[in-house]
């Protein structure tokens, strides 16, 4: 453990043998397509199919034709797989096209006419939230949290100082490079195989079993190699699974739905944008006395998994700041734009973009240094966060924040930097933000999900992990077999990770939140642990044995009992609490928690940034494979830099306009400073051997880190992302003319 | 319009196939010969998923017709190893970490040969321009960078 | 949105006036394809018949005479980049060949053909502008030669009859003594598309300017050679005074728009910021 095992899958991958969805070819495949609505709110009064196009070698579904269910089941039953009349968003799937001929049938879809009446649409969170127009529910939203600690509306008066910030944040592609497919048969004896690039097959499993009012085992999903996912692939899947087996269902044929990256981005899921607004009081030494903060999101048309990402969000909008008196109170909101929907870091990356820029803000406000304000305000052992989880762990923040600082060398170019900037057209600066991320699912969630694994010996005596953890380059396949490993004493390479298949895997809960590392691969060890216990019991095994011997020991143990095979349930650890109600209690098993310093240049000729180094210190528990460790901060981190600095999705009407990669900027190899990572390791109990997650912290600070250097560079002050030159520029020349004005009235 | 044959040598192997002179190269490696590890992306010649190298050079295999193709020598993912054994490039991208959800790793092997091809000991700097053509949203590219790094040292 | 692949035909030329009678019969030329298998994929592509030109030998040269040089129409800018010339004479359009695209669409995609996808955020257009370079137009029927200055006519307008085929760009090598700045303001570091480029050339002595010569990319609706920027230029001391008069003057003189890149705004606040860059730099 803790030793850079190579990928399990890594030779498939750069051979070019590794099966991906688009890949699979089946005799008698047809090729299928989703027609979409151009409208972002209409009534559909017609379906017109257009001339010069052999309607009759189509496969056509509406909804009219689905057997069961015409709704996405996933949390809410809002979501139809095609809208039978009501369309509440550009992009919503109104009829499919199925055809042998790949071309003809993308040609089919621009010959079916929709005839619709449009109905106001709503784009605005702030129109939505005053619900003139409804078009979710009674109120255009679908959740509220609110979390109390201590009396918020007491500290006020006392306070030295309060210190006001608003605070937004705009949509952003996951931009996984394989872009949403799957292939679909149907056969009336075993019912729907569904075959495709997704995270979690038991959640397309659930969608589809009332789309056909069949049952689990008629259901089967198994996961291709996934190219790229980030949340983009939770529970999108679901909907493009249900397409493909409609039309397969219908032809009696094989289909395969691949999107062109156009429709993908289109139409699938995206960031939540967001906007949150802080009120802080502060006393004049620097203590946080309370915090009100007020964060709504923008959910799209349908509730999807925005509920989720909103607890989530609002759990983590306090960060790793001890203080009495919180309130937080959040919201999300419907608009008639696509749904949006997972994405890494879940609804943290917004609510601690705002946080880290406030606590700049704040520290400012009192005379502080950003470093110095927020060491005193730190979580440490033995402190509550905002629901009341008490830190058991030794976690030293402000000794991690401290490290961080000098592995940057932050204060010597503070310093240098702002000798340079005096002559300079490059302003120079670095920042930080000292954050948290919560691993696992939020509250009771792990405890009602009853996660299963199994653990196998083969007649060979290998040993096969059997899960639905997905591997979709985060390393699932490596780290499960890295723990099963050690804890049978087995041979890294005589274990095998099965690739997820319904009718072959327990669930064992989703492929999300930063679960498999801490809380499923747990579940290995465990297995793993009795399955050895079985062969000491059988008198197979004696202490002190080779991996060898062990392989040996299962191959015996099979040919005398038959079979090897050991399962474990995930069990909550003990006096873990949470109020679902009141939003108390543990949060998260355990939090890894992490401090990251960017270095910016900002080009005031043209308002260009560019980060020019980035420092990511964090504390993920026991690193079980440092060199994957490493790959999954330092892609995190890019992605965030994309989020921070280049990614804006361009709406028109409710559209993305800009839904092509060359329009939609994401940071190419030129674009990226080296990325330092470094971890701290202090073993979590209940994680597997020690670890904790890690996928989505990577996401948080980049963000904040580097509008807090870009305000240390200019003096300028930037609250919303992404950040574009153009807004640079347009806040210098403000800054310049008030400038020049100054030096105007004064001579 | 009609179809037309077109012959090249793919992975060193003579290959004719009858098909639209418009249809573009990477479908005919995907579709007419089977070469699936050439992925589509972006289908603008954006994302660099469906590099592959023809006639020694790297280009975007979604933005040629397959008569452009005509009596051109090309090389595929698949054809990097020889004999069963790895090119360096890909021992050193499984070694480094540098494949993860492994979409874009074909298209920036082959952009990274055809950079060791033309430059064999690549300065950082060019190592990213010689990649800057081929996105990847996993990695963040500090593994790749250390894959192409480590194979050029191996070839001095 | 794909196009339907049958639909379409394409014919590989390899004599020029096997091409240009195609052109004659209604047909498109097509060189590298970055621009028009973009436009192909995506269904947009508004010709059904195409010649290529890749393999007409007489459009693969850059040809090095003592008065000029000459990049034919089927020359990619990696070999624009990687000519020895053109490094020594024309350094800005080398710069210009390496901010196209990335190296692989480097690879296929022509000068030539940049020019005549005739949009305004072309990275080489301001380049040429301001080389003062010539294009050859050929036909079945005639062959003719024009300052590139006068070849758009408006936005993805040209000088350029549906029978001509842009043969070749000239450049004059008296070109050699200008002093250049060049610089590309795109969404990103490589593979971007332009919000603003920028290029100008200077001949000073001392520090006033003698000559000068000033064009932009995505700043109107074509690529703009700033003559009255330049002229207000001409003959003067460079100076804070003079900085700032020129930076309102290319202010007023270019166009910009708003668009899925960038902002009218930003447009023209970077432009005049360039200049000004320009400017200080010959100080």
């Amino acid at each position: 453990m803790g030793t850079a095992a190579p990928r399990k899958e890594a030779a498939a991958k750069v051979s070019g043998t590794a099966q991906y969805v688009d890949d699979l070819c089946l005799p008698g495949m047809l090729h299928g397509v989703t027609v979409r609505s151009s409208e972002p709110r209409a009534l559909i009064r017609n379906i017109r199919f257009g001339d010069g196009i052999p309607w009759h070698e189509f496969t056509i579904v509406r909804a009219s034709d689905i057997p069961g269910r015409n709704v996405v089941t996933l949390i809410c039953d809002d979501q139809p797989f095609l809208a039978p009349m009501q369309i509440n968003h550009a992009e919503e799937p109104v009829l499919l096209l199925a055809h042998k001929n790949k071309d003809l049938v993308r040609r089919a879809r621009n010959h079916v006419f929709l005839e619709c009446e449009p109905l106001p649409p709503v784009f605005d969170m702030d129109e939505a939230l005053s619900a003139r127009t409804v078009i979710w529910g009674n109120d255009n939203v679908f959740r509220r949290f609110c979390i109390e600690k201590g009396d918020v509306d007491a500290v006020w008066a006392d306070a030295d100082l309060v210190v006001e910030g608003e605070y937004s944040t705009e949509a952003q592609e996951q931009l996984y490079i394989e872009p949403q497919g799957m292939l679909a048969t149907w056969d009336a004896e075993t019912g729907i195989t569904v075959r495709g690039s997704m995270q979690c097959p038991f959640y397309v499993q659930k969608a589809l079993m009332p789309l056909f009012n069949l049952p689990p085992e008629k259901v089967r999903i198994i996961q291709q190699e996934t190219g790229g996912a980030f949340g983009g692939k939770e529970e999108y899947p679901s909907m493009i699974a249900g397409h493909a087996a409609l039309l397969a269902w219908k032809s009696g044929r094989p289909v395969k739905m691949i999107y062109d990256r156009e429709e993908d981005m289109a139409a699938t899921t995206k960031r939540h944008p967001s906007r949150t607004r802080h009120r802080t009081a502060v006393s004049r030494d620097g203590q946080l006395l309370g915090m009100d903060i007020e964060f709504a999101i923008d959910g799209g048309a349908y509730a999807t998994l925005s509920g989720t990402v909103l607890s989530r969000g609002t759990i983590h909008a306090a960060g790793p700041y001890r203080c009495d008196n919180i309130r937080v109170r959040s919201a999300a909101v419907a608009t008639n734009v696509p749904p949006h929907g997972a994405f890494r870091g879940f609804g943290a990356p917004q609510s601690l973009f705002a946080l880290e820029r406030h606590m700049n803000k704040v520290a400012q406000a009192v005379g502080l240094s950003p470093e110095e304000f927020r060491s005193r305000n730190l979580l440490r052992q033995g402190h509550a966060t905002a629901t009341g989880q008490v830190i058991k762990e030794p976690i030293d923040l402000a000794g991690l924040q401290q490290r961080a600082l000098d592995l940057a060398n932050y204060s010597d170019k503070l310093q240098r930097f702002q000798e340079l900037n005096r002559e300079s057209a490059i302003k120079r600066g670095i920042g930080f933000a000292t954050f948290l991320h919560g691993a696992g699912f939020t509250g009771s969630g792990e405890r009602n999900l009853h996660s299963v694994v199994h653990v196998e010996a083969r007649p060979d005596g290998t040993v096969c992990v059997l899960s639905s953890m997905t591997e979709m380059g985060q390393g699932t396949n490596t780290i499960l077999a890295q723990v099963a490993a050690e804890a049978l004493g087995a041979a890294y390479d005589d274990v095998e990770v099965l690739r997820p298949d319904t009718t072959r895997v327990p669930n064992s809960g989703p492929t999300v939140a930063s679960r498999t590392a801490m809380i499923i691969a747990k579940l290995v060890q465990s297995a793993s642990l009795s399955l050895k216990q079985r062969l000491f019991d059988a008198g197979s095994l004696t202490d002190g044995y080779s991996p060898r011997q062990f392989k040996d020991a299962c191959r015996e143990y099979i040919a005398r009992f038959g079979e090897l095979k050991t399962s474990a349930q995930h069990q909550e650890p003990p006096g873990v609490y949470w109020d679902d109600e009141k939003y108390k209690g543990e949060a998260y098993g355990a939090f890894s928690w992490a401090v990251h310093v960017a270095e910016v240049s900002v080009d005031t000729v043209t308002g260009e940034i560019q980060v020019d180094d980035f420092v990511a210190l964090q504390e993920v528990g026991r690193v079980l494979n440092p060199v994957l460790a490493k790959g999954q901060i330092e892609g995190g981190v890019a992605q965030a830099i994309g989020y921070a600095l280049y990614e804006k999705v361009v709406w028109v009407d409710g559209s993305m306009a800009n839904n092509q990669m060359t329009n939609y900027i994401m940071p190419t190899a030129v674009d990226l400073p080296t990325i330092r990572v470094f971890f701290e390791e202090i073993p979590y109990e209940h994680g597997a051997m020690g670890a904790k997650g890690l996928g989505e912290l990577p996401m948080d600070g980049a963000a904040p880190a580097i509008l807090n250097a870009v305000e240390n560079a200019t003096g300028l002050s930037f609250c919303h992302i992404p950040l574009l030159p153009e807004d640079v520029l347009k806040k210098l020349s403000l800054a310049r003319e008030s400038t020049m004005h100054l030096a105007g009235s004064a001579a | 319009m009609g179809e037309c044959a077109v012959r090249f040598t793919v992975n060193g192997e003579p290959r004719t196939v009858v098909t639209h002179p418009m249809k573009r190269l990477l479908d005919v490696l995907r579709e007419d010969l089977n070469l699936t590890g050439t992925k589509e992306g972006c289908g603008e010649g954006e994302c660099g998923a469906c590099a592959v190298i023809l006639n020694n050079e790297l280009v975007n295999s979604c933005l040629v017709p397959a008569l452009e193709a005509s009596d051109a020598t090309i090389c595929t993912v698949e054809g990097l190893a020889t004999d069963g054994e790895l090119h360096r490039l890909q021992r050193e991208f499984i070694k480094a970490g540098a494949a993860q959800c492994g979409i874009c790793t074909p298209g920036m092997l082959m952009a990274g040969v055809h950079l060791l091809s033309r430059c064999p000991n690549p300065t950082l700097d060019e190592i990213r321009e010689g990649l800057s053509g081929n996105l990847c949203r996993c990695t963040g590219y500090m593994r790749i960078f250390e894959a192409v790094q480590n194979a050029a040292w191996q070839s001095e | 949105m794909r196009s339907f692949v049958p639909d379409f035909d394409l014919v590989s030329a390899t004599a020029l006036e096997h091409a240009t009678d195609l052109l004659s019969d209604g047909w498109r030329p097509i060189a590298g394809g970055t621009d028009l298998m973009v436009l192909f994929n995506a269904g947009k592509l508004p010709y059904r018949k195409l010649v290529s030109l890749r393999r007409i030998e007489e459009l693969l040269d850059i040809t090095v005479r003592p008065d000029e040089v000459s990049i034919g129409a089927a020359v990619t800018y990696t070999r624009i980049r990687q000519h020895a010339v053109l490094q020594r004479e024309f350094p800005a359009l080398c710069l210009a060949a390496s901010w196209t695209g990335s190296i692989a669409n480097q690879n296929r995609g022509t000068l030539a053909g940049n020019i005549v996808n005739a949009s305004p955020a072309a990275d080489s257009a301001p380049v040429l502008l301001a080389y003062d370079a010539e294009v050859e137009l050929v036909s079945a029927r005639a062959a003719r030669r024009i300052p590139y200055r006068e070849f758009h006519l408006g936005y993805k307008e040209m000088q350029l009859r549906h029978d001509e085929l842009l043969h070749s760009i000239h450049l004059s090598r008296a070109n050699e003594k200008w002093r250049h700045y060049a610089r590309k303001v795109g969404t990103r570091r490589a593979q971007a598309i332009s919000k603003i480029s920028f290029i100008g050339l200077v001949q000073m002595s001392g520090d006033t300017i003698d000559n000068v010569r000033l064009a932009a990319g995505s700043v109107a609706p074509v690529p703009l050679r700033c003559y009255r920027t330049e002229e207000s230029l001409r003959g003067e001391r460079i100076s804070s005074t003079v900085i700032h008069r020129a930076a309102a003057t290319i202010s007023s003189e270019v166009q910009p728009i708003t668009d899925i890149r960038s902002t009218i705004e930003y447009r023209r606040t970077v432009m005049a910021n360039l200049l000004a860059d320009f400017l200080k730099s010959l100080r």
